[in-house]
């Protein structure tokens, strides 16, 4: 684990609401190394993309960071003032949405979009930046980029609008890039050319990837290591291989056990019996214990902390010493 | 585009025949013409020879093919009541009434948009809170009390600015203005709120409401994870957005300030073609009845036409429609 790009450290985020704090992130704790590729997966709420949003300074109100710390390259980034934070976003982490068809504002075109995103990081003219523009519609694959680069959004299908999207997130040669659900509103036949892209990029520029998603094939295809995140914790965190061969945590063995299903019609993450609690009744202990089979008396007491366990951080009491299975 | 042009054209004519028929009703049928041109001694036979010249004979569809035909040339009869031709007559008087259109549409963008945008910016503001309570006001309240009052306050207390006519004008031969005096800049200040506070209320709503829903959507929030400023965000892209139904309603409420003149005229004696329209009801004079109602349905048609080709030059996606079709 050399090399540490990105360090997220007991992270915190809530929302105060009518009924009480809720927890949206609950010490949540990884590393991205660069040019490494962390996936992220999780059943919807479990609290992804609030780790996404909370490390690229854009939780909406009155949501906000409780406790912990992010860095990227040892820098603190959690607590900058805001017109230093700007000039981390979009210079230095880029981000990629689920809905190419939403991210783009339909009323400019794409050069439009592109230029005023180099500009505002880069010293560069009006036609340097143009040219900067071609060139990166042209590396995630857009043909023709000279003459498409001014046509406007809703001229593009899906798959080409979340090349652009990309383009858009790589104006600034940023390090790290957080791609939330990138294929997820795409055709199928269109996801694996845009992880592809993804992972061409990243192995081409050194760029760190923290790519969310619901879907284990994708984790499989493209990631390096994959942090599971369950009621806004994390459960397990381990190199991709390992944890799709032996998964240590009793959520993450169920998750597996629902790959071949998923890699068919790549469905949602629901085949454990029962689903997440809401953040609002987490019980106590451990919050994987009402769907637990290996659960024991202390998982309902107790929450089992983030320990190291071959090669993986797991967040389960099975393995303190003496109970291991 | 050629298409999408011709295609409102035919739509703008059919409108402006179906008002000519009603205006052509109203001629012909709301009252006898005969009657209203000629004295009491006039003969049985001489009214007869004079309803064969006027053509009151022929089938009436001939009837209203002249009728029309003659509208279009401009010709839109002769007032009973001042034995003029009416469109000499509201000629005279379009002048005053446009330039105060004109002075309050303004006034409604000027003051409606920056208040709009402000509101939605800043929710939490005290200013916001005002701008909100006088718009409440400016919705309820009917546009002749607001006339009043303004005169209470500003003509007949502080004693700062007329409180009727037109101040001094200058006579250009086709048009008077009073944009070239300073009583007749003067005059047109009171007046000028009365008739566009309605409109401002509206537009500073629509802003409103347009922008904080603009803020919300996914480019924003894109836009915002890309590094751009707040400034390029709220005015370059959320702005941009909001102009779209701006536009769009802001010219249609166009038609209806000219229409709506009537009563703003008439509280502040506004010698503008409202005024005249309200002398001729009460003395019956349905040419210049007619004419009135034609040239407001002609106004109205003629903004919506450049409303829509301005709908048009601000959103592509209009535009490539309308190139297909
Ligand atoms: N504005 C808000 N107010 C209160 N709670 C919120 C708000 N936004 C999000 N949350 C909570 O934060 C939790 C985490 O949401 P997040 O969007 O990170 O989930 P996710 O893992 O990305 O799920 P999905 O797969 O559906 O995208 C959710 O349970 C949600 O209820
Ligand atoms: S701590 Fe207990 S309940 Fe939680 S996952 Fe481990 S065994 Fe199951
Ligand atoms: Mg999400």
């Amino acid at each position: 684990m050399s090399d540490v790009l990105l360090s997220v450290q007991d992270l915190v985020v809530e929302f105060p609401t009518r009924k009480g704090i809720l927890t949206a992130v609950d010490r949540i704790s990884f590393d991205i190394s660069r040019g490494e590729v962390l996936g992220v997966v999780g059943e919807s709420g479990a609290g992804k993309s609030m780790t996404g949003s909370a490390i690229i300074g854009l939780i909406e109100p009155p949501g906000h960071i409780a406790g912990g710390s992010i860095s990227l390259a040892g820098e603190r980034i959690d607590n900058l003032p805001r017109d230093a934070m700007r000039k981390v976003r979009g210079k230095r982490i880029g981000m990629v949405f689920q809905d190419p068809l939403t991210s783009l504002n339909p009323l400019y075109t794409i050069a439009e979009q592109l230029i005023e995103t180099i500009r505002t990081h880069m010293k560069l003219s009006e036609s340097a930046a143009r040219a900067r523009a071609i060139e990166l519609l042209d590396e995630v694959g857009i043909p023709a980029a000279s003459r498409r680069i001014d046509d406007y959004p809703h001229q593009f299908s899906g798959g080409m609008r979340q090349r652009v999207v990309i383009a858009l997130a790589l104006c600034a040669e940023p390090e790290l890039i957080i791609a939330d659900e990138p294929t997820t509103a795409l055709d199928v036949s269109v996801q694996s050319q845009i992880i592809d892209v993804l992972k061409r990029l990243c192995s081409e520029h050194r760029t760190a990837v923290m790519l969310i998603t619901h879907d284990m094939g994708v984790i499989a295809e493209a990631a390096d290591r994959v942090a599971v995140l369950y009621a806004g914790r994390v459960a397990e965190i381990g190199p991709v291989k390992d944890v799709i061969k032996d998964a240590k945590h009793p959520y993450t063995k169920g998750l597996m056990g629902s790959i071949p299903t998923l890699m068919q019609d790549s469905d949602r993450l629901t085949q454990i019996p029962g689903s997440m609690p809401r953040l609002t009744d987490i019980p106590p202990g451990c919050a994987f214990s009402p769907r637990c089979p290996k659960a024991f008396a202390r998982c309902f007491i107790e929450q089992p902390g983030c320990k190291v366990h071959d090669g993986r951080d797991v967040a389960c009491m099975l393995y303190d010493e003496g109970t291991a299975l | 585009m050629l298409a999408f042009i011709i295609r409102r054209l035919v739509q703008s004519i059919v409108v402006m025949l179906v008002v000519s028929l009603i205006a052509f009703i109203m001629f012909r049928f709301v009252g006898d013409p005969v009657d209203q041109m000629v004295g009491l001694e006039t003969t049985l036979e001489e009214r007869a020879k004079l309803r064969e010249q006027l053509g009151l004979n022929d089938p009436l569809p001939v009837q209203f093919w002249h009728f029309v035909s003659k509208a279009a040339q401009g010709n839109l009869g002769i007032s009973y009541q001042f034995k003029r031709p009416v469109l000499q007559m509201i000629g005279d008087r379009l002048p005053a009434t446009l330039e105060l259109s004109f002075v309050s549409a303004l006034f409604a963008l000027l003051a409606g948009i920056p208040m709009g945008v402000y509101t939605a910016l800043r929710r939490e503001s005290i200013l916001s809170k005002l701008f909100l309570t006088i718009s409440l006001i400016g919705i309820s309240l009917p546009t002749f009390l607001i006339g009043i009052i303004l005169i209470f306050i500003f003509a007949v207390h502080l004693q700062w600015l007329p409180s009727f006519g037109r101040g001094k004008v200058v006579d250009l031969g086709w048009w008077s203005t009073g944009f070239l005096t300073v009583s007749g800049l003067k005059a047109l200040i009171l007046p000028s709120i009365t008739l566009g506070l309605f409109q401002m209320t509206l537009i500073m709503r629509l802003v409103r409401s347009e922008m904080m829903e603009v803020l919300r959507t996914d480019f924003i929030k894109f836009a915002r994870a890309r590094g751009l400023s707040n400034r390029a965000v709220h005015f370059g892209h959320a702005l941009k957005n909001t102009m779209v139904p701006v536009i769009t309603i802001t010219g249609l409420q166009l038609g209806s300030i000219i229409a709506f003149a009537i009563i703003t005229e008439t509280v502040f004696q506004w010698p503008g073609m409202g005024l005249l329209f309200l002398q001729a009801v009460q003395n019956v004079d349905i040419p210049i009845m007619a004419a009135y109602l034609l040239l407001i349905a002609f106004l109205f048609v003629t903004i919506n036409l450049i409303v829509d080709l301005l709908y048009v030059m601000v959103d592509p996606r209009i535009r490539i429609e309308g190139k297909e079709a």
